[in-house]
């Protein structure tokens, strides 16, 4: 398979693959991060978390909307605004939805994966009456787009470059929230031994709604992330959720370094096998790669020593 | 007589005479063929709620792949029939008579290997139980004897669910892609297209289900169903009690694919496809959505809140097709919230000791009156 290519082409694929690879990784790792901190914490199968992304793309698509028609001298800097709004959007409905539904099923985690199905596909139903079914993508200010020649054969595109960034940043505000902050550390003594959090004084529901909120803001700026790379329709978060849900478990569902190792592993691997492979082989690699790991370490690659 | 009619084993009894009732005389009496095709569909993903039955509802593994096994199945029995479909004289205008059309059209000059044993029908037979029972057995016992149980479990089962259906799209040549294995034409020169055909699948349908559910009534009330249940309330006291839990969560697990199975068999006999629609993430959610709607615990719960919900789909999609997928959630959201062990848990929940009650207070109104004879002598 490497047949017909020098040792210089392969370096530029790989150099590419890899970078694709990286993007990829943004989007598997915020997408995650979300759903990681929710299902490592809480235990709750989130199956709407897709279409919170969703939700938080078609809000960036709403907002460089408006900015074109009613300010469009700012429209260079519409996308700070619209991830703001897609984190606040999302993560309110993601506070209503835990108030309404979730608080009631923590003693059953597989109910909670059933009942946030049903909540994915009323979500989708709504896009699809608001938006239409078509597919919709937004106008790229200027400066986003193009390409740095990085040699000959080599560029990276700006928009990837800005959603690696965007991905550093929020993952660091994540580590900060989970091992520097008072609600962090709630949420540490939550995962470790909900009973003994409780029976010590942490309000265990707030810490859980506040997590489940945070969660879905997240995956609301994923979405936003989104949009820079893909174009948005209903049901494009369906596509992403089983990925996601395979990078949570492989990396260990409590823990942040798993999730970004296995976000990292899974990508990669996925977007080498793309060049030399179909798309779909390479998928299908991938998963089956990632299901035989699962069997070798089931509870993941970083496991948090917890005493049950 | 309430006593009669409360025994929990009674009321099963009556449930299975009620379902063989209505989908032996009265659907069959009541429909058209064409509706009646359709319940026959509906009763193929039955089959897979039984199954959900009897590995979900009374062992607690719930697996989000349950498409897969079904499909693994009708693929199967596809595969005998297209093979019968394209024989030499029916396909003469392809550049390779002899090969089904769109392995033709993929430019494949030869049967692939694993073709071929599908021309013998006994094999084919063999096959739509056995392939997915192996493959359930391969992947449930790398599962449990590694103790990934739960959740963990349920996600895999997810993921394998993608892989097949991407596999299946992506290998055209050899599975006929996205559209499927179409073009399904007689079983053993036995055309099955036409309207008696289609009744005599029916009943023959019908016939498999109440057998099926007969062979998990079977297992269930026996020795080994009690394990199961233990196996779903506390998995580790049955370890320690010396039980290897492993070998029956395998066991039970590779029955309830099989069962699967001979659902996607008779769905391809009746419908007259197969495609990777019924093989992915959505069919297999809905499957499970079928089984929890109907009552995880019951059998016959599962087989009603199949035709039930299937029912309902078909109703509203052909009327408010947009209004389809909100009842839909709405219906999933109210089954997990409200009742949780589904509609046969309504009935034994509050029906069954409201009549007992009405009952009993009609007897002792009447043992009252006979004790205390009037007053007036």
């Amino acid at each position: 398979m490497f047949g017909g290519f020098t040792l210089e082409e392969l370096g530029s694929i790989f150099a590419m693959q890899a970078f694709s690879g990286l993007i990829l990784f943004s989007v598997f790792l915020l997408m995650a991060l979300g759903l990681a901190i929710i299902f490592g914490q809480m235990g709750v199968i989130n199956m709407a978390h897709g279409e919170f992304m969703i939700l938080g793309a078609y809000m960036t698509y709403l907002t460089s909307n408006v900015f074109e028609q009613y300010v469009p001298l700012l429209f260079s800097a519409y996308f700070f605004v619209a991830m703001a709004i897609a984190f606040v959007v999302s993560g309110a409905l993601g506070l209503a939805v835990e108030w309404l539904l979730i608080r009631r099923l923590y003693a059953r985690p597989l109910d909670t994966l059933l009942a946030t199905w049903g909540l994915s596909l009323i979500m989708q139903q709504a896009f699809r009456s608001i938006f239409g079914a078509r597919e919709v993508g937004v106008q790229l200010p200027n400066w986003m787009m193009g390409s740095l020649p990085v040699t000959d054969t080599i560029d990276v595109q700006i928009n990837g470059l800005f959603v690696m960034g965007l991905t550093l940043v929020i993952t660091g505000i994540v580590a900060l929230l989970l091992f520097r902050s008072r609600w962090g550390l709630q949420v540490r003594a939550v995962v470790t031994n909900r009973t003994m959090s409780g029976a010590v004084g942490i309000d265990t529901r707030r810490v859980d709604r506040l997590t489940f909120g945070l969660g879905c803001g997240i995956a609301g700026v994923a979405g936003s992330a989104f949009t820079m790379i893909g174009s948005t329709g209903p049901t494009a978060g369906q596509l992403y959720i089983v990925d996601t849900f395979l990078v949570v478990v492989f990396g260990g569902a409590q823990s942040l370094l798993g999730t970004i190792a296995s976000a990292l592993t899974i990508s990669q691997s996925q977007s080498t096998l793309e060049f030399f492979l179909s798309g779909s082989m390479a998928k299908v690699l991938t998963l089956l790669i990632v299901i035989g790991l699962l069997m070798l370490r089931p509870q993941g690659l970083f496991v948090l020593k917890v005493r049950r | 007589m309430p006593a009669a009619i409360t025994n929990k084993r009674n009321l099963e009894l009556i449930g299975f005479a009620l379902i063989a009732l209505l989908i032996l005389v009265v659907l069959p009496l009541a429909l058209d063929i064409f509706r009646l095709n359709l319940v026959g569909k509906y009763l193929t993903y039955a089959f897979v709620a039984v199954g959900l039955v009897l590995c979900w509802g009374h062992t607690g593994i719930l697996s989000l792949g349950q498409g897969v096994f079904f499909g693994l199945g009708g693929y199967c029995m596809a595969m005998f029939l297209k093979l019968e479909a394209s024989s030499p004289a029916n396909t003469k205008i392809q550049s390779t008579p002899g090969i089904p059309d769109f392995m033709d059209w993929n430019q494949i000059t030869e049967l692939p290997f694993f073709w071929v044993p599908f021309k013998s029908f006994p094999f084919t037979l063999i096959a739509v139980i056995a392939v997915p029972a192996f493959f359930a057995f391969v992947l449930s016992a790398a599962m449990f004897k590694r103790r990934v149980g739960g959740v963990y479990f349920a996600i895999i089962t997810q993921a394998l669910a993608a892989v097949m259906t991407i596999l299946i799209i992506g290998q055209q040549g050899y599975t006929g892609g996205i559209n499927g294995i179409t073009d399904l034409r007689t079983l053993l020169g036995w055309d099955i297209r036409t309207d008696g055909a289609k009744y005599i699948l029916y009943f023959v349908c019908c016939l498999c289900l109440l057998g099926t559910m007969f062979l998990a009534r079977f297992v269930l009330t026996s020795k080994l169903g009690r394990i199961l249940v233990a196996v779903r309330d506390k998995e580790d006291r049955v370890r320690f009690s010396g039980y290897d839990v492993a070998n029956f969560k395998i066991f039970i697990f590779c029955l309830a694919s099989a069962i699967a199975a001979i659902g996607g068999a008779m769905f391809t006999l009746q419908v007259g496809f197969m495609s990777p629609s019924f093989v992915g993430i959505v069919p297999s959610i809905e499957m499970v959505i079928f089984c929890a709607v109907g009552g995880r615990h019951s059998l016959v719960g599962a087989v009603v809140g199949t035709l039930l919900v299937n029912w309902g789909k078909t109703l509203f999609s052909e009327s408010f097709p947009e209004l389809w997928l909100f009842a839909m959630g709405g219906l999933f959201i109210a089954v997990v919230l409200a009742f949780p062990r589904g509609l046969a848990g309504l009935v034994t929940d509050q029906m069954i000791p409201f009549i007992s009650k009405l009952m009993s207070r009609s007897r002792a109104a009447s043992e009252q009156a006979n004790a205390q004879p009037a007053p007036a002598e």
